[in-house]
């Protein structure tokens, strides 16, 4: 009983990664982009979305709306003036590029924040829970897991089907020869840049209300997010799901082993994938 | 007098410190097949990019309907209506045949070409039919050239222009892929072919072009043009063919 409830609370938890992951699966998997801001972005949301709710009194889903709408902004700002200069068949400038703006943001934040832990109060749900047999499952992480799955759901099929998702995996595969073909690939990219940082913002919410947030805490959203992208297989929409996945679920049942084995677990996972399968779960060749 | 489709006018183009054009002036009409020849590193290619956009060039030295356009980013080339079959095809890997073709539907130019549609193009190159949903990689050489042409066509050029279509085919293949010339150039589309094969360029187009160390040094009719003139202006007139 206490592996199975593990197995549950680890796919709830992993809801939860794959909403940071799937951003990281478009820029990183798709787009070869090193954001390694990710993280910084998604605790920068979570920040402003609890300053905004207690300034204005904005329930969950209002601050969710913002968010979205800022996170959107950000991304595509963050393309437009700094990502697009460095953008190449290298990753190395992308990733210096946002390395140092990881560490500025992280400062502004204490600076603007300090370095307390902070929630966004989500009222009742987020105490709501439901019994299946002797367990009790949250509404919330639910909630979380439903919309991680939608939004997984949605960003494979606008990959695949929609006039956006293949500019965007033409120019990821060739970008001059994607501009021959008529394809503007700065857009192409702040579009999908906006995405990436739309959908943190979701996770922005989840996380402050699930727990909490803290200026520093970017780097260790930003390592799962790799993790789960690694783990599902790069270029896979619905590998950094399953990514998130196993990283939860590695995570919950290594919490039950040893509580402070939890996170370490997830590690120890990932480098056995990375050993065993490097091309990742849905990775091709 | 109505402007050309194309002109170049003492077009000069660089790669950091090399020239590798010298005033190049030439001209292509609309519906006209253009040859250009000449040896490897003559400037073909070159030409090609700096009308699409691919090296700066001043606005003045390329024109399209007399308008001046050149340096203008690709994609805005591709919407005034000029397409390339890119030299080593450049097709989107991990993409399928026809996930390939719908880029340039998505992004094709805002006047009419030839109407190019997909069921036109897999009726000029029936293979591709079958392999609508195929990856592109797992392509043979000459199919995937026929997915570089198709995927310039349904950008619905006025202009297009092939680099080197026949480069690293087999000749049945090549002459299968030079068979769609002649019904791309009756939809009214203009053709430049760069082209390697002296004999397939002149035989294929209505007019050429000679390129020599960054010059054009002979253009005439192709059906006028001896050998013996092309042989001149290819290698140079101390190395005149006997």
């Amino acid at each position: 009983m206490q592996w199975l409830d593990g197995l549950i609370q680890g796919i709830l938890l992993g809801g939860l990664y794959a909403q940071y992951a799937l951003g990281m699966a478009l820029m990183f998997g798709v787009m070869r982009i090193v954001n390694i801001t990710h993280g910084d972005l998604m605790v920068l949301l979570a920040l402003i979305g609890i300053s905004a709710a207690a300034s204005f009194t904005l329930g969950p889903w209002t601050t969710l709306a913002i968010l979205v709408l800022i996170g959107a902004f950000i991304g595509y700002a963050l393309q437009r003036v700094i990502l697009n200069r460095v953008v190449g068949a290298d990753p190395l400038p992308s990733l210096i590029a946002t390395f140092g703006l990881s560490i500025a943001l992280q400062n502004a934040m204490l600076q603007i924040w300090s370095a307390d832990t902070r929630s966004l109060p989500g009222g009742e749900i987020t105490q709501a829970s439901f019994q299946i047999g002797a367990m009790f499952v949250g509404v919330l992480p639910v909630i979380v897991l439903v919309t991680a799955t939608v939004l997984t759901g949605g960003l494979d099929a606008a990959l695949r089907f929609t006039r956006f998702g293949r500019a965007l995996r033409a120019a990821a595969a060739d970008v001059e020869a994607a501009a021959l073909t008529g394809v503007n690939p700065k857009t192409v990219y702040a579009a999908s840049t906006a995405i990436a940082v739309a959908i943190l913002g979701f996770a922005a919410v989840f996380q402050s209300m699930r727990a909490t947030v803290a200026p520093a805490d970017g780097p260790f959203q930003l390592i799962y997010a790799f993790e789960a992208v690694i783990i599902g297989g790069m270029g896979s929409i619905w590998g950094a799901f399953l990514g998130a996945m196993v990283l939860g679920i590695s995570q919950s049942i290594g919490f039950r082993i040893d509580p402070g084995f939890g996170i370490l677990a997830g590690h120890l996972v990932f480098l056995i994938v990375l050993a065993v399968r490097p091309q990742g779960i849905l990775g091709k060749g | 007098m109505s402007a050309p489709l194309l002109s170049t006018h003492g077009l000069v183009a660089r790669y950091g410190d090399f020239q590798a054009l010298y005033g190049v002036d030439i001209e292509v009409a609309a519906g006209e097949i253009v040859a250009l020849i000449g040896a490897n590193g003559a400037g073909k290619s070159t030409l090609l990019k700096s009308v699409m956009g691919l090296l700066p060039v001043a606005p003045d030295m390329v024109r399209l309907d007399g308008r001046p356009v050149g340096g203008s980013q690709p994609y805005r080339m591709v919407s005034a209506g000029v397409a390339i079959v890119p030299e080593g095809r450049r097709l989107f890997a991990g993409m399928s045949v026809e996930d390939n073709l719908r880029v340039a539907v998505d992004h094709a130019a805002r006047a009419e070409g030839g109407g190019w549609t997909l069921d036109k193009v897999f009726g000029l190159f029936p293979m591709l039919r079958e392999k609508r949903s195929t990856p592109v990689q797992s392509l043979s050489g000459g199919q995937q050239q026929m997915v570089a042409i198709g995927r310039a066509l349904l950008n619905q050029p006025r202009l297009l222009l092939c680099d080197e279509i026949s480069l690293g085919l087999a000749p049945k293949v090549v002459r299968e892929i030079y068979q769609s010339i002649p019904s791309i150039s009756q939809a009214g589309t203009a053709i430049i072919l760069v082209e390697q094969d002296v004999g397939l360029a002149q035989s294929a187009s209505d007019r050429l072009y000679c390129m020599l160390e960054g010059r054009v040094t002979l253009t005439g009719r192709s059906s006028e043009t001896s050998r013996d003139a092309i042989g001149a202006a290819y290698f140079g007139a101390s190395h005149a063919v006997a």
